[in-house]
């Protein structure tokens, strides 16, 4: 009995002593900040061997809107899902109003009141406005939609939405959607709001209409971050802006103290070098004609915007822009696969003399002519290759056509094979091999080897390098100068500025569909490329 | 046709429509949480060969019969048999994320197998006549409140069944009502058209896509069980239940995905299956011909939907996907 009796003693000592320990934490933690609505301390996450995020420190303040501003694959995104719940960090703490938190999922997101607008809206297409804005939510009391129909219109009214709580989602405008996800964050109470490029989507007086809604949140009392790399839209919104660069925290400045050559030299850094191999053009002649070509994608977002440009053979033309600002769609209708509004594409045959517009033909021809496309998409295998087919047949996927009996033949491609795993040094057990179990770099050699293989006139080369390490990235870069040195005319579009400026001969760089700007390789700055870059002439670009 | 057979016709429709409107149900449920359940036949097989299970121990015992013991006996059975065959579906294609189509084919290889398996088994045991037929439970199912064979023709067409009628469309309006009208069902609803989304809105997708499927299983095991113990009164039969388990899934498509439009699509359905018969100096062959009108139809009414390419009226976005949260 005595023993019982000093056993619960212990434990409720034990108990007061946590509570105590657990209270004093939380006092010492409210004397460091009160205005830091969330505060991130070196935070570190990976995946696999890429580095997504590296020793990231933020602070973000009440009734303040900060930017956060990075190049494609700088880690701005990774970052800000750590904070709504969908990655768990590596290492770092994340305190919340002065207290560390732990953040394991979207809803332990919510619970500490932090909202995010993703790029790629979350949304059930047939359900209405007021549906999706209160899905999930477990509220006391009956399932009234009315109610929630009249509460939506109280926050837009607050901060000045426009909205038809019983629209549907499928009926409506990619900014009518974005501001259903906005109320869906503020309907649940958010006072920490990330918006992940919510510009991206909107057209400039739609973009207007954003700001005024935001600054007027901002002026409510809520910590807005927003991910974006319009430099002039950091500069007209924000208060502070942090820079990130391949994953690495670069600094926070006051907008107020900046300028838009400052942030994009913290945004791209100093050149590196690299010494990749360039040779001087040999007699180049225009192989492929660009002009004024325009199209518009399925949401009625016009993501080519009259963009004109030459290719020559024997050079290598680059073309920067940030990801999304019509890349895709350009090289796809070169290659015959994107339908175009108007424009024409002139190709002057080397062997015939002629020349062509390649908007009469089919995919089919154009690649016959000699206009080779290898595309490397984020999923590295949606284009081009077959995962669960080896290299034999994926080889044989351009050239089964010519074969002359029923069967088919695996003689030729089985040799082109082998000579691409020798030359490239794929490294695969055989050449039957599963594509899918290669690593990425091989795939993309594999990918890469097979266009090549076919003695193009114009390759064009979009992200070959993507994920790639460096001893990998350089044998394609020889690859793209060997194919230079033959008069090929190769179109090499590429996310790294250090490797475009030293690779290319000349660079076209794009923003938001249109072209912004043709530099020389030999002359051009990061700097120089990076304000093209981020200039946009108004109109849309798809996310 | 004369009168009389017009009212035997009508009833006969309707008495099969309870099955088809039974089964639909339960895969409409199935199918708003993004599971297509093609084991639907199998668990309808599994349902009914549970209750005549129930039936053959029940009957086999010494108690004394009661009609409403016998009921509730057989319909615990059968639920409980078409739940555990539900949740050989629901783990291999939630938990291991398995083919959904696939795995529902072989559920309802297995489902129906094993009902014959166990039907022949207890068939044999009742002396080997073919059937296993249970006269006085198949009564209790069948009982009709005690005034409607006074009330003429009214009382014919519409008071002339047994509970389980009724029961079916009772269901039928209450699913329709918790789809459409509560938070249950419009969470329901998220996780069939967009799970990603109802994740992130912090609804647990699993646990929903689960209970959906074992609660359709179990209406469509039921639907199983009636056709058993009302319209065959009883007798079990080998074989018979998977063609109606597939005109309960084509019933899907036909009401588009409504429990409400089901109802009347049922006795529709139910009206081209039995009407062979009384059309006379039809021949056999013709017969058969009109037993496929269902599904044409049910291919009419999908060419007519993805023409009018309306977006309420399309199955659930993610119908027949499995769903991985770690995408990257």
């Amino acid at each position: 009995m005595l023993r019982l009796i000093l056993v619960f003693c212990f434990e409720k000592i034990i108990e007061f002593w946590v509570e105590f320990s657990k209270q004093n934490t939380t006092e010492r933690g409210k004397t460091v900040e009160t205005k830091a609505a969330i505060q991130l301390k070196n935070i570190t996450k990976t995946f696999g061997s890429v580095v997504a995020n590296k020793d990231v420190c933020l602070t973000v303040n009440r009734g303040e809107i900060l930017s956060i501003l990075g190049e494609n694959g700088s880690g701005k995104t990774t970052l800000m899902n750590m904070i709504s719940g969908i990655y768990f960090p590596d290492s770092g703490q994340i305190f919340i109003g002065g207290n560390e938190v732990v953040i394991r999922s979207p809803k332990d997101a919510f619970d500490y009141k932090i909202g995010m607008i993703h790029q790629h809206f979350k949304l059930v297409d047939v359900f209405s406005a007021a549906e999706n804005i209160i899905l999930g939510l477990k509220e006391k009391g009956k399932y009234d939609i009315k109610q929630a129909a009249k509460n939506i219109k109280e926050i837009a009214d607050k901060y000045g939405f426009e909205i038809d709580p019983n629209k549907k989602i499928h009926e409506m405008s990619v900014s009518e959607k974005q501001t259903v996800e906005i109320i869906k964050v503020l309907y649940r109470g958010a006072d920490i709001l990330i918006l992940d490029e919510p510009t991206a989507v909107l057209t400039p007086q739609e973009t207007q209409k954003l700001f005024a809604v935001l600054r007027r949140m901002r002026d409510d009392g809520k910590a807005i971050i927003i991910i974006t790399h319009k430099l002039h839209e950091v500069l007209s919104l924000s208060d502070r802006v942090a820079v990130l660069r391949k994953g690495e925290y670069v600094g926070t400045v006051n907008t107020a103290e900046t300028n838009e050559s400052e942030l994009t030299e913290m945004m791209v850094g100093k050149k590196i070098s690299l010494n990749i191999e360039r040779s001087e053009p040999q007699n180049p002649q225009d192989r492929l004609v660009v002009k004024s070509l325009n199209c518009v994608n399925r949401e009625g977002v016009k993501v080519l915007d009259d963009i004109s440009f030459t290719a020559r053979s024997g050079e290598i033309l680059g073309i920067a822009g940030i990801a999304g600002s019509g890349q895709r769609e350009l090289l796809e209708a070169i290659a015959g696969l994107q339908k175009l509004d108007n424009g024409e594409i002139l190709y002057n045959n080397p062997k015939t003399g002629e020349t062509d517009n390649l908007r009469d033909k089919t995919p089919m021809q154009i690649r016959e002519l000699g206009v080779r496309l290898s595309f490397v998409p984020e999923d590295r295998l949606g284009m081009g290759l077959v995962g669960n087919m080896d290299i034999v047949d994926n080889m044989m996927l351009r050239s089964y056509r010519k074969g002359k009996s029923v069967f088919l033949q695996r003689k030729g491609p089985k040799d082109l094979a082998e000579h691409i795993i020798k030359d490239l040094e794929v490294v695969t057990p055989d050449a039957n091999t599963p594509v899918r179990r290669l690593s990425g770099g091989n795939v993309q050699k594999v990918l890469v080897g097979r266009e090549i293989a076919a003695s193009p006139t114009v390759l064009m080369a979009a992200y070959p390098v993507r994920g790639l390490d460096i001893n990998s990235s350089y044998t394609i870069y020889n690859l793209l100068n060997s194919q230079k040195k033959n008069g090929v005319a190769v179109i090499f579009v590429g996310e790294d500025l250090d490797v475009l400026i030293e690779l290319c001969d000349r660079i076209l760089v794009i923003g938001s569909g249109s072209v912004t700007g043709i530099v020389d390789g030999r002359t051009a700055t990061k700097e120089e490329i990076g304000l093209l870059m981020t200039k946009s002439n108004g109109g849309g670009q798809n996310g | 046709m004369n009168g009389t057979m017009l009212i035997t016709f009508i009833q006969q429709s309707i008495r099969l429509s309870s099955t088809l409107l039974l089964g639909s149900t339960g895969e409409m449920i199935t199918e708003k949480s993004g599971n297509l359940n093609l084991g639907t036949p199998g668990i309808m097989a599994a349902g009914a060969i549970s209750g005549i299970v129930g039936a053959y121990f029940y009957t086999s015992s010494s108690a004394a019969f009661s009609p409403l013991l016998s009921i509730l006996i057989t319909l615990g059975c059968c639920i409980l048999g078409s739940l555990l065959t539900t949740l050989i579906y629901c783990f291999l294609t939630i938990t291991l994320k398995t083919n959904q189509n696939v795995t529902g084919l072989a559920l309802t290889t297995f489902g129906v197998g094993l009902s014959n398996f166990v039907g022949s088994i207890i068939n044999q045991r009742m002396g080997g006549t073919g059937v296993a037929a249970f006269p006085e439970i198949g009564k209790a199912y069948r009982t009709t409140l005690p005034f409607a064979d006074k009330l003429g023709i009214f009382g014919d067409i519409f008071l002339s069944y047994g509970f389980m009628t009724y029961l079916a469309i009772v269901i039928a309006v209450i699913v329709a009502f918790v789809i459409a009208k509560t938070r249950v069902g419009l969470n329901l609803r998220s996780v069939g058209e967009n799970p990603a989304t109802a994740d992130a809105a912090g609804i647990n997708v699993d646990r929903y896509k689960y209970v959906a499927t074992c609660v359709g299983g179990i209406i469509s095991g039921i639907g199983g069980l009636y056709y058993v113990m009302d319209f065959a009164a009883a007798n079990w039969q080998n074989n018979i239940l998977d063609q109606f388990g597939w005109l309960s899934v084509a019933l899907v498509i036909f009401a588009v995905w409504r429990p409400n439009i089901a109802i009347l699509g049922s006795i529709i359905f139910g009206a081209l299956y039995v009407v062979g018969p009384f059309l006379l100096g039809l021949s056999t062959k013709d017969q058969e011909l009109l037993k496929i009108l269902p599904y044409v139809v049910t291919i009419v009414v999908l060419v007519i939907i993805s023409m009018r390419d309306k977006k309420e009226n399309q199955p659930p976005e993610s119908l027949g996907l499995s769903y991985f949260r770690e995408e990257r």
